[in-house]
């Protein structure tokens, strides 16, 4: 269980996120990359808390912020993919462009 | 204090949940026969052993295009709840483990009955079984937080979320007296939790079954078994929480955390009987405007008194 | 002991992240990803952070089945009976993506981390408690204010009828008109 291996693991983990946030077209699935982004964010954070700075709890809270954009970020994304639905039955990322015109 | 770890605990968990379980369905097997009017309604308390060996001896139904794997997880998945929630639930004593979070952990695993509700209504391919995990899902949204709120003011009270500390702390005088609210929002969520009596909405007959609707023989028996084990379990965890765990005179401690779970359970059973079907919609309306509220008013009060 | 238990979650997390986007079926998907985030969670127990990993298991079990109602309500195919592809750019993503894996583990490995400092504290979930009720209380207040906000967004983008719908012009109907026919 050395740092190494956790970031090892955590970067996999957002390179796997990275893939599916760039590559997926429904926006519901962009958003699962998303989420896998910051699970590596969370992971790597609580690796640099033990590995680094156990004696404070920075690394921890870091951690609770974390967690919690994780939240947000799916209430959010959500509710935008609702109010786009209801606007105009998009449920891809290509549609959502229109909107700019 | 508690002793965790004990070897024997971890052998005597899993009967002791089952023995909970089976006499919770046998107690609303009397209920069920004494409202029909049957004579000798005691009798009816070998009722779920008749049905578990008929669901297992008739061959099952199949659905086509059912996605078994995501069933089947579901279906495991709730008996698994019980069992890993009763892990932090002393018996007199004794439990499994004693952890730091204790209640963080019975919460943590007990939100996978969301997860069994939904896999098992979406994995069976019924438009009942998916509007039965919805249900469930629109009913967890209600219940969770005042659950949480409850199970933080004890927390709170306590000022530790072991449950041996929360147990010691409890020595002069029982949560239920000072924390009434508390103690009562919990009782309803472990209703919810279990989809029993008056918030059996996921499961309803309105919707033919609801998120059981296509489950049948082996599968059945687990998730029934498994929802009744959940109630014996949450109804359990009560004891600790705010009636004093295993304090009680003459009896020993295992004796009297058997018998105030039996007085809960029995009771959360008989009110399943009593009260209607409350549909998920109102009752979500009911707990965000009511039960949250009341909650964090009790916590306050609470936080008050510890201070 | 610890070591083996922790490739194991670390393969799990990364086996599950990858089956999100290989498997057909979106209520799979989900649960790929849910798999992800347990073993997460579980990696935070055995460094001794048995709240936040607990965290992890209770939030991302409510947040997956939230996901799930989305999922079905927005996706064309979530069952996935009959397979289709809903990508674009794919060899593109798979490259980006390849690169910074490559780029993230070389610095991973051949950064020299800073030494071990202090030792974690006896209950960690204390000491996160009084970090975040005394030094770090803007992190917790910021928190508390981002949550509000976005819970008052969530709300005014997703709703498709407010009061004035629900109660009429005046806001003077006696039952709303929903249509379940809510609570008065």
């Amino acid at each position: 269980m050395t740092l190494q291996a956790f970031l090892l693991t955590a970067s996999a983990l957002f390179a796997t996120g990275l893939y599916g946030a760039l590559s997926q077209q429904s926006i519901v699935m962009v958003m699962m990359g998303l989420e896998l982004m910051v699970n590596a964010i969370v992971l790597a954070g609580a690796a640099f808390w033990y590995h680094v700075t156990p004696g404070t709890a920075d690394g921890q809270v870091l951690v609770l912020v974390a967690i919690t954009v994780m939240a947000l970020e799916m209430a959010t994304g959500f509710a935008v993919v609702t109010a786009l639905f209801r606007a105009q039955e998009v449920d891809m990322t290509e549609g959502a462009g229109e909107l700019k015109e | 204090m508690g002793e965790p770890g004990a070897v024997w605990a971890v052998a005597v968990l899993p009967p002791v949940v089952a023995g909970l379980a089976l006499g919770a369905a046998g107690w609303d097997s009397v209920l069920a026969a004494r409202d029909a009017g049957r004579g000798r309604a005691l009798r009816a308390a070998a009722d779920p052993l008749r049905e578990a060996a008929r669901l297992l001896l008739r061959p099952p139904r199949t659905v086509a295009a059912a996605d078994r794997l995501l069933l089947r997880a579901g279906v495991v998945l709730l008996p698994a709840v019980a069992l890993l929630a009763a892990m932090v639930v002393p018996l007199g004593n004794a439990m499994v483990m004693d952890p730091a979070v204790g209640v963080v952990w019975f919460n943590a695993v007990e939100v996978a009955v969301w997860a069994a509700v939904w896999l098992v209504g979406w994995g069976s391919n019924s438009a009942f079984g998916l509007v039965g995990g919805y249900r469930f899902l629109a009913q967890g949204l209600a219940y969770e937080l005042p659950h949480m709120f409850a199970l933080t003011t004890v927390g709170l009270g306590a000022q530790s979320l072991r449950v041996g500390e929360i147990v010691q702390a409890q020595q002069g005088l029982w949560f239920v007296v000072w924390m009434p609210v508390a103690f009562a929002v919990y009782l309803l969520s472990v209703l919810a939790m279990a989809f029993w009596g008056p918030l059996a909405h996921p499961v309803a007959d309105d919707a033919a079954g609801g998120a059981a609707v296509e489950l049948s023989g082996p599968d059945r028996l687990f998730f029934l078994a498994g929802r009744y084990a959940l109630l014996a379990v949450a109804a359990a965890f009560a004891v600790p929480l705010f009636l004093g765990g295993g304090a009680g005179p003459l009896l020993p401690a295992w004796a009297w955390s058997l018998v105030k779970t039996a007085v809960v359970l029995g009771g959360l059973v008989w009110a399943g009987r009593r009260f209607p079907v409350v549909r998920m919609d109102r009752f979500a309306e009911a707990a965000w405007t009511v039960l949250i509220p009341a909650v964090l008013v009790q916590m306050l009060v609470v936080g008050i008194a510890v201070l | 002991m610890g070591v083996v238990v922790f490739w194991v979650l670390a393969a799990g997390a990364v086996a599950g992240g990858i089956a999100v986007f290989a498997v057909d079926s979106m209520a799979r998907a989900t649960f790929a990803l849910l798999l992800s985030f347990l073993c997460v969670g579980a990696e935070l127990l055995l460094i001794g952070l048995p709240y936040l990993g607990l965290l992890v298991v209770l939030m991302m079990i409510m947040e997956m089945l939230i996901m799930a109602v989305f999922m079905v309500m927005y996706m064309m195919n979530p069952a996935g009976l009959m397979p289709m592809t809903m990508v674009h750019n794919r060899r593109g993503s798979a490259a980006v993506s390849a690169a910074v894996f490559a780029a993230l583990a070389a610095g991973a490995l051949l950064t020299p981390w800073p030494e071990r400092r202090g030792v974690p504290a006896h209950d960690t979930t204390f000491a996160l408690g009084e970090a975040v009720m005394g030094p770090k209380m803007a992190v917790m207040m910021l928190v508390g204010v981002a949550i509000l906000a976005t819970m008052i967004t969530s709300v005014v983008l997703a709703t498709g009828r407010g009061r004035y719908d629900r109660h009429g012009d005046r806001l003077d109907a006696r039952r709303p008109a929903d249509p379940g026919r809510g609570a008065p």
